[in-house]
């Protein structure tokens, strides 16, 4: 036996591309750019998240779900039937790639909730959000893992490319395009711990390790959510549901929670803005993400690059005409844009918030 | 004549040979242990205590004091200690009493339990290098904040905060009321508080004019006995606190023997000088959760609405009484458990009533995460933090603080000799004596305090730099970063906690 090979120590590999004229992209760009980082992945898990793929469909909730068993998906379709209006069934279209000898059936549904499902207020996403934690708690061997409008996810067990191909993904054309390749040390490799995770149109790829999970999971166990998938990157999805969908912050606040500014610059900070920073820290400090991280965050108006407050993963920047790249390496940016008009590196807890136009 | 057939704890000894006569033992006991029988120290180990102090100033190392070899018959099952109290209580015919916390060899959880730690994929993080905060507000937070953008882009906060308390570390001193311990005593607590951006709280026993410059740092407690309540005294700190029940002696009201009542401590108690200063066991005006309420808001009008925490001793059902409390209003709740100290506590009631905070501390945090209402109210952990270990354990178990009341004393020299409700403490620190007070000097005890505080800020730093996170909230209720050791299934599951290798 040889000793004396060496051990590959990598980590994950994210990246990210957004139109803000909302210039439809295919998957082949976002696949080229993660197939460059494969190091950064060990082939045990890689997934994307694309937006903007089901026109026809825009008004309707895309559910793609993962079975592992038959009985699972007769038990979720009753589920379904009974509670929302559906359009459209079909199975996710894959192709055969000689490195995936296994997967789940993937299935996708075009739906609505039933109007008379809807009582109270009761909006239709809190309906939707239900559903999945529903679902994925409760009915075995079946994981809701995309449940946006307009959207959807294509993960599973894989490096980039065995993904990419099995999902058919240059197929596709979106305006939002996230990535992710793998190296899961934490939590078994599996389909469902692929990452983007999501909740409605939230997606969230990322790198590093989630030190604070404990409590954050604990604080959205408060609020109903049910977190199911074994991996710490679900609580991102989940915390941003909350902060910006439930309560109402916006965007730029919410990753002031995920990533809060050191007390020392708040008290700096002072007046108006300190009292602010306080708050949200005092109100919040259970959503604030701790450890190792940087991620991206997709959602239907746009995409969000955000490091943790001291930057100990790496995140890279850069635009060209209304296209904005994300990425864990320049190289990956370069890729699929050699010559970009600018390149940075976030500073540590900085978000990059990009914005869909019109 | 009766002769006492309980025999001695320990025995005082002097070496005659290195004894230079010097009667420094004799000044220094607290006890009457020696006298001078004029050529030389006598010795009545009857009254010794073990609190050590003749033994700290013999400047000739000439003192010994041994647990006394001379015991009862061994005996499973009758112990020495069940033995010596039985035998005082056939001779007085009274309530044996104690003073600091139980001692009786209960498992402690917090030595059954171990933090995380990082390695290869989430890096810890150096605290010397890197900035790591243990800043911590108690009080009741929003469920959620509402914020608008100003002119220039700003964040601006709309909602009203409610008041909170500012913690530079998660730490805070228990209530320990003057006459239970010297005004030096609460001076110190009181300068280290300040120093050290945290608070000490009064007790039941009012408030030292002494003491009111450190406003800033104090909790004023209302207790049963309503001992210098008054509308300035109200008003004398941070917030006010309704003592309901302390750890040592749940169920049971407070008594400070006439020996430690001189005229400043009574005129601050406002009560006369000498008179046993007994709080009755419930506050005669609280007989229901609803009448706790009252008492909360009125408490809350009379200083423009400081945050108020309600002081209880944890029980079996600790859990629901503390969802009641929060709902009743309480911005802080402060659990006390079992091992909590006490001045003075009948040893049975000290012994054998309560629960350990490590249970109480699980229970109450999942209850109130269980209502939605965790956020409504912070959570105080105290009797038995020993280090600052536990203090790491009480928080990632649910705490939002913790709170130390005889580690404080042991800094100020206490040894636990737990005959505090004498009066007679060599230290200085539980007596009313002056010739033992003035032993305590607050400056030089103050920075003997504050070092421990430092030293625990420095340890709790470095506990969060292992695990990864460099803010004490990301720390606060992860059971996940907790495995027991040695636990059963029921107990892991009271505590939310994985058993070691899960």
């Amino acid at each position: 036996m040889d000793h004396n090979f060496q051990k590959d120590i990598s980590g994950c590999g994210l990246s990210g591309i957004i139109s803000k004229k909302r210039k439809r992209l295919g998957g082949e760009h976002i696949k080229n750019s993660l197939c460059l980082m494969n190091d950064r992945g060990n082939g045990l898990g890689a997934g994307f998240a694309a937006y903007g793929i089901y026109p026809e469909f825009e008004d309707l909730f895309a559910f793609h779900v993962m079975y592992d068993y038959p009985e699972s998906r007769m038990e979720v379709e009753e589920y379904l039937k009974d509670n929302y209006k559906i359009e459209k069934i079909e199975e996710i279209p894959t192709s055969p790639v000689e490195a995936i000898t296994i997967s789940p059936l993937m299935v996708r549904y075009f739906a609505k909730p039933a109007k008379d499902r809807l009582a109270g207020d009761i909006t239709e996403d809190d309906f939707v959000v239900r559903t999945v934690m529903k679902v994925n708690s409760e009915i075995e061997g079946a994981y809701i893992f995309s449940s946006g409008r307009n959207m959807g996810v294509f993960k599973g067990v894989g490096n980039p490319r065995d993904i990419a191909d099995f999902f058919k993904l240059e197929e596709y054309e979106g305006h939002i395009w996230t990535g992710h390749t793998r190296f899961p040390t934490n939590t078994p490799g599996w389909w469902g711990g692929a990452h983007p995770f999501t909740l409605l149109d939230w997606s969230i790829v990322h790198n590093g390790e989630i030190s604070s999970y404990g409590i954050n999971k604990r604080y959205l166990e408060m609020f109903g959510y049910k977190l199911t998938l074994l991996t710490d990157t679900e609580v991102a999805a989940y915390l941003l549901d909350l902060l910006i969908r439930k309560h109402g912050l916006d965007t730029a606040t919410a990753c002031t929670v995920l990533a809060a500014p050191f007390w020392k610059d708040i008290d700096e900070d002072g007046g108006k803005t300190g009292e602010a920073l306080t708050a949200l820290r005092m109100t919040y400090g259970s959503a604030l993400l701790n450890g190792p991280f940087s991620l991206l965050f997709g959602h239907s108006n746009g995409l969000v690059g955000i490091n943790d407050r001291i930057k100990l993963r790496p995140l890279v920047v850069a635009t060209k005409d209304d296209l904005v790249y994300m990425s864990s390496e320049e190289s990956a940016i370069r890729e699929i844009c050699p010559k970009p008009d600018k390149c940075w590196a976030p500073r540590a807890g900085e978000p990059v918030i990009v914005e869909l136009e019109g | 004549m009766f002769k006492s057939q309980t025999i001695p704890e320990f025995l005082a000894n002097i070496d005659r040979v290195k004894c230079i006569k010097c009667k420094r033992c004799i000044q220094n006991c607290g006890w009457g242990v020696y006298s001078w029988g004029g050529d030389k120290v006598l010795i009545d180990t009857n009254k010794c205590v073990k609190c050590l102090r003749c033994y700290h100033y013999c400047p000739e190392e000439a003192i010994q004091i041994l647990d006394n070899p001379v015991k009862f018959k061994q005996n499973n099952n009758w112990g020495f200690y069940n033995i010596r109290n039985l035998k005082k209580q056939a001779e007085t015919g009274g309530i044996p009493l104690t003073g600091m916390g139980s001692d009786l060899p209960y498992p402690i959880l917090f030595d059954h339990l171990l933090l995380d730690a990082c390695q290869v994929t989430n890096p810890s993080i150096d605290p010397l290098r890197e900035p790591m905060e243990l800043r911590t507000y108690l009080g009741k937070k929003p469920s959620k904040l509402e914020f608008k953008r100003g002119k220039d882009g700003k964040l601006e906060l709309k909602t009203k905060m409610p008041p909170q308390i500012k913690l530079s570390a998660p730490f805070m001193f228990s209530p320990m009321s003057f006459g239970s311990i010297s005004l030096n005593a609460q001076k110190v607590l009181a300068m280290a508080a300040k120093e050290c951006g945290i608070t000490m709280n009064t007790g039941e026993g009012g408030l030292h004019k002494d003491i009111y410059p450190y406003r800033d740092n104090i909790i004023v407690q209302v207790a049963s006995g309503r001992f210098g309540v008054n509308p300035d005294y109200l008003n004398a700190g941070v917030a006010v606190e309704i003592k309901i029940g302390q750890g040592a002696k749940p169920g049971i009201g407070g008594h400070l023997p006439g020996e430690k009542i001189p005229l400043q401590v009574a005129s601050t108690r406002m009560i006369p000088v000498g008179t046993d200063a007994l709080s009755p066991a419930p506050q005669h005006d609280i007989y229901s959760i609803e009448d706790l309420r009252q008492l909360i808001y009125a408490i809350k009008e009379a200083t423009g609405y400081k945050p108020v925490s309600v002081k209880i001793a944890t029980v079996h059902n600790v859990a629901a009484i503390v969802s009641g409390i929060v709902r009743a209003g309480a911005d802080i709740v402060y659990l006390d458990g079992f091992r909590g100290g006490t001045g003075a506590a009948p040893s049975v009631i000290r012994d054998h009533l309560g629960i350990p905070i490590e249970h109480a501390l699980a229970a109450v945090d999942d209850r109130l995460r269980q209502e939605g209402i965790r956020n409504e109210a912070s959570i105080v952990a105290a009797g038995g933090i020993r280090s600052s270990a536990d203090a790491a354990k009480a928080i990632a178990l649910g705490a939002d603080a913790v709170s130390l009341g005889t580690a404080a004393l042991i800094a100020m020299g206490c040894t636990i000799c737990g005959k505090c409700y004498t009066g007679n403490c060599s230290w200085g620190i539980t007596s009313q004596r002056p010739e033992l007070t003035v032993r305590l000097d607050p400056e030089v005890y103050a920075e003997r305090l504050i070092n421990l505080i430092r030293g625990w800020e420095h340890e709790l730093k470095e506990i969060l730099g292992a695990l990864g996170v460099n803010a004490v909230e990301s720390l606060r209720g992860s059971r996940e970063r907790l495995r027991g050791v040695g636990l059963d299934a029921q107990t892991l599951d009271i505590l939310g906690v994985k058993p070691a290798g899960r």
